[in-house]
């Protein structure tokens, strides 16, 4: 395979996974970040202590987190066919993807809020705040920078998930390692792959960390550091 | 009488005989795991508005759990408390969530932290108009009051730093002008120097008390240490397992005979020379000078009369004198002796003889 052979499949491939990714990571914060922190508030000793729906939610949480991504992808695809109309394709693997995601990220958001001061909490309360001010005031701006380290993780795991979107046609860049470099032995094409995905999951590594660790800075309260936090998560 | 620089200075009344705070009878239980503790059993609590009141006692005495009973930070398991004339307990309502009239009520007290408790994602400025947001003001006057509250504290130049870059002094500063955000008549404060050094306490002492000298606001603050009490104090109360086992002015205190208070707020040393001695502590209180009277009992009843211990110091912006002195013979010898310093209007305790006055009261 030649360079003008192989470029355009590489761009398409880019694009690809760049707008599932996307996506699966937009939706997996707008739905993880409520459900993290609704884990943290419903538990024993929580503003809106309810053990019940707590044990519910965690357990749907562990389940749905501890299926493996392929088998989640054809259990959903019944639910993905009714979303986007289709099983096949790009839109049809960001169902997956987001609701393969959505409990992973509301796990580590649960853990970034548990790390808030409760003395924050006290004091907010103290000054007259209900629990939505407690939310919008303390637990989310608190756990920011953790926040964030738990969005770059989130990030990272949905490129490696998004590989075997492949499967149902939805194209990407691990989709063609495979396709081409495995199936059909063009190593070249895949040796390219491998560094594009080396290249941009550390450049999103960086920039997570950046993130994280400039907003860290100019906190004393916020626990540990965000590269200690990634590891803890990534285990 | 001239007082020494950093000195409160005393205490002018800005005091009423209102009660701001007043609990009734409040228990508090923690129940966890099948474990009961009762950390309230029946307080009964007055303070008078314009006055600053302390709560002392040792670790688990349940001075915590008082305070935020307060401010319904915790919920009484049973009694009343009542705040600025309104009835907290009635407005906490049956679940385990603060109502809105709760709510309204606690932005009208202030209340100061142990550890600060500023959010460390906001500026020192922000982080004192988080009461203002919560009150939904504009930010044109959340602004305005913020610095104005950073002024009065002392730290106008620091209202765009972040908590990381202050000293525990100056996070207090900042915990205190955040508390005085809403107006509160009623300022609670939990151990609020219990994270300083002496230096810083004394200071942070001397802004509380200016500030409810100029401010007219009613302190109430709960620590361990004497020395707290000492200096900022105007009341006090001792609390053990629960229970005030005492309580009053400083002055109430200090005129009250075997009160625990007063002699920690006030100790002296000397043990007696020998066994058939006699030690007897004298207290007088403002203006009255135990001088004179001490020769006198000595040249009325020609006896020879060893000091102690002696030692003027300010309790509460109150000038207060004690003396520990020993006179030649046992009790029963000095009984005339003793009757003539009362008589002086001055206020004595004889070490080791409560139980001789108990039996001869009981004949
Ligand atoms: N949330 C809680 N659950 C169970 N028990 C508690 C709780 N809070 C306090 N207690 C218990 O209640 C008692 C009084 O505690 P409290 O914190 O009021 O004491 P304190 O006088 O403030 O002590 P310290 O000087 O150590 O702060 C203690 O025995 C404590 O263990
Ligand atoms: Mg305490």
């Amino acid at each position: 395979m030649t360079w003008s052979e192989m470029q355009p499949l590489l761009e398409q491939a880019c694009w690809d996974t760049l707008y599932m990714v996307g996506w699966s990571t937009l939706i997996a914060v707008v739905g993880g970040l409520p459900l993290g922190i609704l884990l943290v508030l419903t538990d024993r000793g929580g503003l809106l202590q309810n053990l019940v729906a707590n044990k519910v939610i965690g357990q749907v949480v562990n389940i749905a987190r501890s299926l493996p991504f392929i088998i989640l992808m054809v259990a959903l695809m019944t639910f993905t066919r009714w979303i986007t109309g289709t099983t096949i394709g790009v839109e049809a693997a960001i169902v997956p993807l987001a609701v393969g995601a959505i409990p992973f990220f509301a796990r580590l958001v649960e853990t970034a809020v548990r790390e808030v001061d409760h003395g924050l909490v006290e004091a907010v309360q103290a000054m007259g705040g209900n629990t939505w001010t407690v939310v919008r005031k303390v637990l989310v701006p608190e756990s920011l920078p953790s926040l964030i380290s738990s969005t770059t993780t989130t990030v990272v795991a949905l490129i490696g998930y998004s590989a075997m979107a492949g499967t149902v046609g939805a194209g990407g860049l691990g989709d063609i390692a495979i396709r081409y470099g495995y199936q059909r032995f063009e190593t070249g094409l895949m040796w390219i792959t491998v560094a594009i995905l080396a290249v941009v999951i550390s450049l999103i590594q960086f920039a997570g960390d950046y993130a994280a660790r400039s907003l860290h800075r100019r906190g004393a309260h916020a626990g540990p550091a965000p590269k200690l936090r990634l590891l803890k998560a990534a285990s | 009488m001239p007082l020494c620089p950093g000195t409160p200075t005393p205490a002018h009344s800005t005091v009423t005989e209102t009660h701001v705070i007043t609990t009734t009878g409040l228990t508090k239980v923690y129940r966890s795991r099948g474990r009961e503790v009762t950390a309230l059993d029946g307080v009964d609590l007055h303070v008078r508005e314009g006055e600053v009141y302390g709560v002392i006692g040792q670790s688990g005495a349940g001075k915590s759990s008082l305070i935020r009973c307060v401010n319904l930070l915790e919920r009484p398991t049973s009694g009343t408390v009542t705040v600025a004339g309104q009835d907290l307990t009635a407005l906490a309502g049956r679940g385990p969530r603060a109502g809105k009239e709760l709510r309204q009520a606690r932005s009208r007290i202030g209340m100061v932290f142990q550890h600060f408790n500023l959010l460390s994602s906001r500026t020192v400025q922000d982080n004192v108009e988080l009461p203002l947001e919560i009150l939904g003001k504009s930010g044109k006057e959340r602004s305005r009051k913020a610095l104005e509250l950073l002024d009065l504290v002392g730290l106008a130049d620091k209202a765009g730093a972040y908590p990381a870059q202050l000293s525990g002094g100056q996070k207090q500063r900042v915990g205190i002008a955040r508390a005085l955000a809403g107006d509160p008549k009623v300022l609670l404060s939990d151990e609020a120097t219990s994270a300083l050094d002496p230096e810083t306490t004394r200071s942070i002492l001397a802004l509380l008390r200016d500030l409810n000298r100029q401010l007219g606001l009613t302190v109430l603050l709960i620590t361990h240490e004497m020395d707290v009490v000492k200096s900022v104090c105007d009341s006090a109360a001792l609390m053990e397992n629960g229970r005030i086992v005492e309580s009053g002015t400083v002055s109430e205190l200090l005129a009250t005979p075997g009160s625990e208070l007063a002699a920690a707020l006030f100790p002296l040393d000397g043990e007696a020379s020998g066994e058939d001695r006699t030690v007897v502590d004298v207290t007088f209180q403002g203006e009255s000078a135990t001088q004179p009277v001490i020769s006198q009992l000595a040249r009325t009843y020609n006896i020879d009369i060893s000091i102690l211990g002696a030692a003027i110091d300010t309790v509460g912006g109150l000038q207060v004198g004690r003396m520990r002195i020993e006179l030649p013979g046992r009790y029963e010898d000095n009984v005339v002796p003793i009757g003539f310093l009362r008589e002086q209007g001055l206020q004595i305790d004889v070490l080791g003889h409560e139980s001789v006055l108990v039996k001869e009261g009981a004949k």
